[in-house]
């Protein structure tokens, strides 16, 4: 086997030749783009794109409250007695800190929002966060807690000059058990790093998602990230167990339980996966991990409808039922940027108005290939599905899996993406996509050059969980595109019953449309319970609710 | 000038991505439960194969690609494969599961197969990514008395479709070859990019025809030349550390003696 390695990149670079010109290009090799499609992202456009505009800029209505400290010396020196190390402070205040040091915790992951931060700290323990956000609290300053800053709604970034608190240095895994499938790890812990841990010992993180390679646990509960595998595991309000969190006053949350059942009072852990940071910081997780399926199955199917899209959805669910982990929807729109970025081989010969990826796991290879065989036999005799592929080997897979985590990095290559991620009832699903186009080619908004903002209309998504990504392709982003998307959007939404934010959050995006999806009592008791942990208001200000 | 018979050998190995694990006897590596595939190299062979018949690049045809795989029973699943990518039909010889061949018993089979099937264009991969051999191919050219070109990674027909001119990458650069036919030809990554198996030519796979032999109606045995002593994994490669800051990087380095 001693070539195995050495061959690896070598069949990458035939399986794609001519793609390794640009920094790009390392996505596109099927081997690599599974982990790498968030982590090279900075990278590429940093020098791609122009600068991003200041949030303050965008939204010049929102006016920095004054009832907020301005950071002083004094309270730098504060928080360098308690975090000890140089490395743990990014100090702009007492200092200069050059632009490009300071932009991967100013600028969000789309380089739309871009906060005035002065000041980064990144404690490497819960004592120290309690510490910090004790003071905070006492001081009034405000914060803004930051993971692996992916976020898609401008929410881990600061407005005007709060204090990030990064939890970067707080990664250790703290326990697993082998038995029950127990994980309990520090907040800063990278998505993929805890995965490719469980899967030395068999088992699987709940969640995974394309920003994997950077996305920290910690914000992924924060912003209850849905990902490609909710169909299957679940939603993180079922799978963490428990959580360590620190109010604003320094109070440390301690619910870590490892335990599957507690029926012991309030689940206010709850609120703490989805809150993103607007009530307290999370430390640490404990989250109930499955089994790694030792089989794994995909197929790209193209079909000439959206119905038939549906149908085959049934179908799957009905044939492949317990084997079945993802059911992903693309429209020919994403799949030709993607194509038109990359310069990839297509999947199918020929273009097909809508494509599905269907994966399938379970513990029996052979059983699972030929339940997935039956069912892909039985969608094309019955002519539900035009065409399809079946991946034969682990690289395959990849490079199938790769067509549908390479939308959301190919759509941002022009210069920008408007990005609506909403729950729509099935049957609707895609209308909303070619109304959108419609709109948007109407007000002549969509070409081929230069002169026009919108370069595409696409829609994508987590078919299985009818979770819609409507994205607008930009070369930049401007009012016009703005005028037409919104608040159409949202209203056609809400008239459908759907959610403006089905995975993504509210952040500073969706903060004014929560009332599509919620009534005027949910809203008004949500800012109770806001009130009663964050009383000063200086967790993650000016968002959310 | 004839049209062309080709056969294609193919393995069934241990998935390249996958990292193989050593068994607790030292013996081998776990096979049980891991997942197989097709040998990388092999699938551009049948690519070939397949290409060579659809842009007719040689001007009397293909005539039949027949690909053959010497393996335990589950490597019917990489034939059918080899059928959905576009090969004829398929001969599995069968071996028991745990049972290995060495490449000479593999040419010698391979032989009775070109005999038996007609042959005169054998395409196969230069190495499995399993044992590393990369013996096959030259052991069969060898025993056929035929031309061979190894580590293809282009292939073009000349002089009528009598001869077969063949491009390989050596080192510093490339080099060409030329030889008539019947030949045996090991092909190189860079020759194609293999094609995904459509469903309707998966389906289509199902019914093309597959035999099954024994070794011994090929008059081949498993003689074994080798003893394999041990197996071992690679030496665990040292961890890195992390460092904190500049400060620890450079404490760290005098540490080493490294400045
Ligand atoms: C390529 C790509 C693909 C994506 N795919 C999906 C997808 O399929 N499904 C999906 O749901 N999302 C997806 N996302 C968005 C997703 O929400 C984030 O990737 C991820 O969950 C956020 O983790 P993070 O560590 O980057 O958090 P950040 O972006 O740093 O923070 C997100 C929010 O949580 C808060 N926060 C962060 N850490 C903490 C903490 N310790 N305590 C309290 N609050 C905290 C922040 O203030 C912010 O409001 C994707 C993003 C990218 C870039």
């Amino acid at each position: 086997m001693a070539c195995r390695s050495r061959l690896t990149p070598l069949i990458r670079r035939a399986a794609a030749p001519g793609l390794l010109r640009s920094a790009t290009a390392a996505n596109s090799v099927p081997c690599a783009a599974r982990c790498i499609s968030s982590t090279a992202a900075r990278h590429f456009r940093g020098s791609a794109l122009r600068r991003a505009k200041f949030t303050t800029d965008t939204y010049p209505e929102i006016k920095r409250d004054e009832r907020f400290s301005h950071i002083t010396a004094e309270h730098v020196a504060f928080f360098k007695g308690i975090l000890g190390k140089e490395s743990a402070i990014l100090d702009g205040v007492t200092a200069e800190v050059s632009g490009d040091d300071m932009e991967p915790y100013n600028m969000d992951w789309m380089r739309k929002y871009q906060g005035h931060c002065k000041l980064v700290l990144k404690p490497g323990s819960t004592e120290e966060v309690s510490k910090i956000l004790k003071y905070c609290n006492d001081n009034m300053l405000a914060v803004v807690p930051q993971g692996g800053n992916t976020g898609l709604v401008g929410g881990s970034v600061p407005v005007f000059d709060e204090i990030v608190i990064n939890t970067s240095r707080m990664n250790q895994i703290r326990f697993f058990d082998d038995v029950s499938g127990v994980l309990v790890v520090d907040a800063g812990v990278v998505l993929e790093v805890a995965d490719q841990f469980l899967a030395e010992k068999g088992y699987i993180f709940p969640l995974d998602l394309g920003a994997k390679g950077s996305c920290h646990i910690g914000g992924n509960v924060a912003a209850n990230a849905g990902g490609l595998r909710l169909l299957r595991y679940g939603s993180l309000h079922g799978n963490v167990l428990g959580i360590e969190a620190v109010l604003p006053d320094g109070t440390i949350v301690d619910d870590l339980s490892r335990l599957r059942k507690n029926n012991t009072g309030y689940d206010l852990k709850q609120l703490f996966i989805g809150g993103e940071g607007t009530i307290g910081m999370v430390t640490a997780v404990s989250i109930h991990c499955p089994q790694r399926s030792k089989a794994m199955n995909v197929a790209f199917l193209g079909a000439d409808s959206f119905e038939k899209i549906q149908q085959a959805f049934r179908e799957a669910k009905i044939q492949l039922g317990e084997i079945l982990s993802a059911f992903e929807l693309m429209d020919s729109y994403s799949q030709n940027l993607v194509h038109t970025v990359r310069q990839n081989k297509r999947p199918l010969e020929g273009e097909y108005p809508f494509y599905c990826l269907i994966e399938t796991s379970g513990s029996n290879s052979e059983h699972d290939a030929e339940k997935l065989g039956n069912f892909l036999e039985d969608v094309m005799s019955k002519e539900i599905i035009a065409d399809g592929v079946l991946a034969e080997n682990e690289t395959q897979i990849k490079s199938l899996w790769a067509q549908r985590e390479g939308i959301p990095e190919c759509l941002g290559h022009w210069g920008g993406v408007y990005k609506y991620d909403l729950s729509i009832p099935l049957g609707d699903l895609y209308k909303l996509v070619d109304e959108t186009r419609k709109r948007i080619e109407d007000a002549g908004l969509k070409g081929d050059t230069d002169d026009f903002p919108v370069v595409d209309v696409v829609g994508y998504g987590h078919m299985g969980d009818q979770n819609l990504h409507l994205n607008i392709a930009v070369r930049r982003y401007d009012k016009r595109v703005e005028e037409v998307l919104e608040p159409f959007v949202y209203e056609w939404t809400g008239k459908v019953n759907g959610s403006i934010s089905a995975e993504h959050g509210l952040g500073i995006a969706k903060k004014n449309y929560i009332g599509y999806s919620r009534s005027e009592t949910m809203v008004g008791l949500m800012k109770q319970i806001k009130n009663l942990y964050d009383p000063n208001g200086i967790m993650n200000p000016y968002k959310y609710i | 000038m004839s049209a062309l018979r080709i056969l294609v050998p193919i393995k069934r190995v241990i998935d390249y991505a996958v990292k193989p694990r050593v068994n607790k006897a030292q013996t081998g590596v776990d096979t049980a439960g891991v997942k197989h595939s097709m040998n990388p190299f092999d699938e551009l062979s049948v690519e070939e194969s397949v290409r060579i018949r659809e842009k007719k690049s040689h001007p009397a045809g293909v005539d039949d690609i027949c690909v053959v795989s010497a393996g335990p029973p589950k490597s019917d699943a990489i034939l059918r494969t080899a059928m959905a990518m576009g090969a004829d039909r398929g001969i599995l010889v069968d071996v028991k599961e745990g049972e290995e061949l060495e490449p000479l018993a593999v040419a010698k089979l391979l032989r009775a197969v070109v005999d038996r099937e007609k042959s005169n264009l054998v395409i196969l991969g230069k190495q499995s990514i399993d044992d590393d051999a990369a013996q096959t191919g030259q052991m069969l050219a060898g025993l056929l008395g035929w031309p061979q070109a190894t580590q293809a990674s282009e292939v073009k027909f000349g002089d009528e479709g009598t001869s077969v001119e063949v491009t390989k990458e050596v080192d510093g650069g490339v080099e060409t070859v030329r030889a008539k036919l019947p030949m045996v030809i090991t092909t190189d990554l860079r020759l194609n990019e293999p094609r995904y198996a459509s469903l309707p030519n998966i389906m289509k796979a199902k019914k093309k025809p597959l035999v099954k032999m024994s070794l011994s109606d090929l008059g081949v045995a498993n003689e074994r030349r080798l003893k394999i002593v041990k197996v071992t994994e690679p030496a665990p490669r040292q961890g890195g550390g992390k460092v904190e800051d500049v400060d620890g990087l450079v404490s760290k380095l005098k540490e080493l003696g490294a400045i």
